[in-house]
């Protein structure tokens, strides 16, 4: 094997297989969407932030439109600080609601933004002032049992 | 600087293992532009004594002083520069599998000369042509006879023209031919490059016949010494076992072991 | 003839099991020894692999040997990799009705664990024990005396090129596995049994994190491209040179080129894909 189809295959090989990567990180991966957009970051605080993570979606009309950035503990309200990027492209009015839903009916949780209808847009930096918290099941089962034992009562009367 | 001796070594002991000596206060010098040889039986510590001189092991005790220095105060890179004037050829050859033979034989220059192409080409010929493998120039080592690739590795041992060629047991398995022709090449290179070799070997008959001066090995110690004459008259027991090929002498035909009675199941009966 | 009894006095079970106990501890300390010198081994290696990247030829040369040539056993064991993992995913899967999932658990197992861990596997059984074989046979024939002799440093001039070869190699043929598993997985899972096409690849890209999963599986096979290649280069050249010490050498490099995959791939996955991400 000469010295020029040694270098011809290596050249090859290397390409091919910076070929596969590319492949992985553009079909396999999510690269291709959302890491080159421009963002701007808005915050909300929730009483209960449930199951959300770091880099979930937030989603509106059920379309993504950014991702949670960073999710911190407020030591002063009790609350649970949420940051997130939104794409530059989706612009909302002050007064979007931010609702933390659950996709499907085991799966992952993600932001849902409700548009509100104030002329004035959020800018970067701007708090959701309109939250609502996940929905925690303990709370829902004993929601459900204290309903159910009330129902119980007034029968009984 | 010239130097009338390439080689001194003064009192050199040197163990692998320490506790193991295989160099018991070796003492021997080797003339510039002479073949010597240093002869005896296997494991007498010759070959060990050439990697001394190699700088490839330093003596634990005395000084090798080769081309000028001692090897003790060799750093990494005088010794490579020292290496450079060197040249050494292995028992079988050790060619480069992978390589043909002329790339075998670029190899030193390739490596150490900043030379362009066509001189290496014009190099490699000429030493090709010393040792009469021009032809092959473009085989590979696999393709080589025995002889053929002793020759080979020959020829890129003197790539760089070196002042001191060393022979680890260059005869060995080599057909009578072939034997011949390595035995008078040694001489005619010596002479030609004007550089002193030494020869590793317990091939008696043939090396004496090529060589100025022989020391004779025995259990790590110089037992004799002298010119290819003296040593074929010497009265000294070993010398005199070694060099006629008689099957007793100071060593012995049979290894220590009991009695043979003992051994037979004769005498138990 | 007395009958030898099989009870041993007491003294001597204890000096047996001493025997056995310094035999053992022999054996650690032994072991432990030579990861040291294997280690300095790297050390002066890394230190004097200018001229392997200088003279870049010779590691390309490797790269071929190393990599080039194992591509046929990856890609075709890759695809079988993706094709079962698609055939017993989707099994599993459509029991919960979510055979839709198929593309996500072909991918995620691929890259993130399969192309790195069974491609490492792989490359050191066929070229981690090849590289073995040549530099033991190389000290064995007296040919790295002989560079030696000429003044050329072996270790710089013979082992360090196909240290960087097998380093080099390594990610990329570990890519080459994932890919190929996955169009795999697409041919069992989309052609053969039917899973929707739009579904499989959707739901694998949103579920496959760059950063998270495909530069995980990248640091995962360099690493293990490195340990491979250290082993395979350290043992060849650490052989006794004789025709069993190179042939035993080779072994030892398959099988502790392999422990040494598992083990960091571990370490590696408890470092990367738990702790970082659940918060």
């Amino acid at each position: 094997m000469n010295r020029s189809a040694i270098d011809l295959w290596v050249g090859i090989f290397v390409a091919a297989g910076f070929a596969g990567l590319l492949f992985l990180a553009l079909k396999v991966g999510n690269l291709a969407s959302f890491s080159t957009a421009q963002t701007y970051q808005v915050h909300a605080k929730f009483a209960n932030i449930g199951g959300l993570k770091v880099r979930a979606p937030v989603k509106s009309a059920g379309v993504v439109v950014g991702r949670v950035s960073e999710i911190r503990f407020d030591n002063e309200s009790y609350e649970a600080i949420v940051s997130m990027n939104l794409d530059y492209a989706y612009q909302f009015p002050r007064d979007t609601t931010a609702k933390i839903l659950t996709s499907g009916l085991l799966g992952e949780q993600y932001l849902g933004l409700e548009a509100g209808g104030d002329g004035v847009m959020l800018k970067t930096g701007d708090r959701l002032r309109l939250t609502q918290s996940a929905v925690v099941l303990e709370n829902l089962i004993s929601q459900f049992l204290f309903n159910k034992a009330a129902e119980g009562k007034e029968a009984a009367k | 600087m010239q130097q009338s001796k390439i080689v001194e070594i003064s009192n050199v002991s040197f163990g692998y293992d320490p506790a193991v000596p295989v160099l018991r206060e070796v003492s021997l010098d080797i003339p510039r532009g002479s073949v010597v040889g240093i002869m005896g039986q296997s494991g007498c510590g010759k070959t060990t004594l050439l990697r001394i001189i190699a700088a490839a092991y330093l003596p634990t005790r005395g000084t090798a002083r080769v081309l000028g220095t001692s090897t003790r105060e060799l750093d990494r890179d005088a010794l490579y520069a020292m290496r450079r004037k060197m040249g050494m050829l292995f028992q079988f050859g050790a060619l480069f599998t992978d390589m043909s033979v002329y790339e075998n034989v670029a190899f030193p220059l390739r490596e150490h000369a900043m030379l362009p192409e066509d001189l290496i080409n014009d190099l490699v010929m000429m030493k090709l042509h010393a040792v009469g493998l021009r032809g092959a120039a473009y085989l590979m080592p696999t393709e080589l006879s025995g002889g053929m690739a002793r020759r080979v590795a020959l020829a890129r041992s003197i790539a760089l023209d070196p002042q001191l060629i060393l022979y680890d047991e260059p005869f060995t398995g080599l057909d009578p031919i072939s034997f011949g022709v390595i035995v008078r090449l040694i001489r005619s290179l010596n002479d030609s490059l004007g550089a002193t070799s030494i020869i590793v070997t317990h091939d008696v008959q043939e090396a004496l016949g090529v060589v100025d001066y022989v020391y004779f090995m025995a259990a790590g110690r110089v037992i004799a010494q002298g010119r290819p004459d003296a040593i074929r008259a010497s009265e000294e027991p070993f010398v005199n076992q070694f060099v006629n090929g008689r099957r007793d002498g100071p060593v012995p035909f049979h290894y220590p072991a009991p009695a043979y009675d003992a051994d037979l199941e004769l005498a138990a009966a | 003839m007395t009958p030898t009894s099989n009870w041993r006095q007491p003294e001597m079970r204890v000096a047996d099991l001493r025997a056995r106990l310094e035999r053992l501890g022999g054996t650690v300390t032994f072991q432990i020894w030579r990861l040291g010198f294997a280690s300095r081994f790297l050390g002066y290696l890394l230190l004097h692999s200018g001229t392997a990247l200088r003279r870049f030829r010779l590691t390309v040369a490797e790269i071929y040997f190393a990599g080039v040539l194992s591509l046929v056993i990856i890609l075709v064991s890759g695809l079988f990799v993706g094709m079962v993992l698609a055939l017993q995913g989707y099994e599993t899967l459509q029991r919960y009705g979510s055979s839709e999932a198929l593309g996500i658990l072909v991918a995620l197992s691929l890259v993130r664990e399969l192309g790195p861990v069974v491609a490492g596997l792989l490359f050191a059984s066929r070229a981690g024990s090849a590289i073995t074989a040549e530099i033991g046979l190389m000290k064995a024939t007296e040919q790295l005396s002989a560079m030696e002799m000429m003044a050329v440093d072996p270790i710089a001039r013979v082992v360090a090129p196909r240290f960087w070869g097998g380093v080099i190699s390594m990610p990329l043929l570990a890519a080459l596995f994932s890919a190929m598993g996955i169009f795999g997985g697409y041919l069992v899972g989309v052609e053969l049994i039917g899973v929707d096409a739009g579904a499989f690849w959707s739901q694998m890209q949103a579920a496959v994190d760059v950063r998270n999963d495909i530069l995980n599986g990248v640091i995962k096979s360099l690493v293990f491209g490195v340990a491979v290649a250290w082993i395979a280069v350290f043992e060849g050249y650490d052989a006794p040179p004789t025709a069993e010490g190179v042939s035993r050498a080779t072994t030892r490099t398959v099988v502790t080129s392999s422990l040494a995959i598992l083990a960091l791939d571990f370490i590696l996955t408890a470092l990367m894909f738990t702790g970082g991400n659940g918060k």
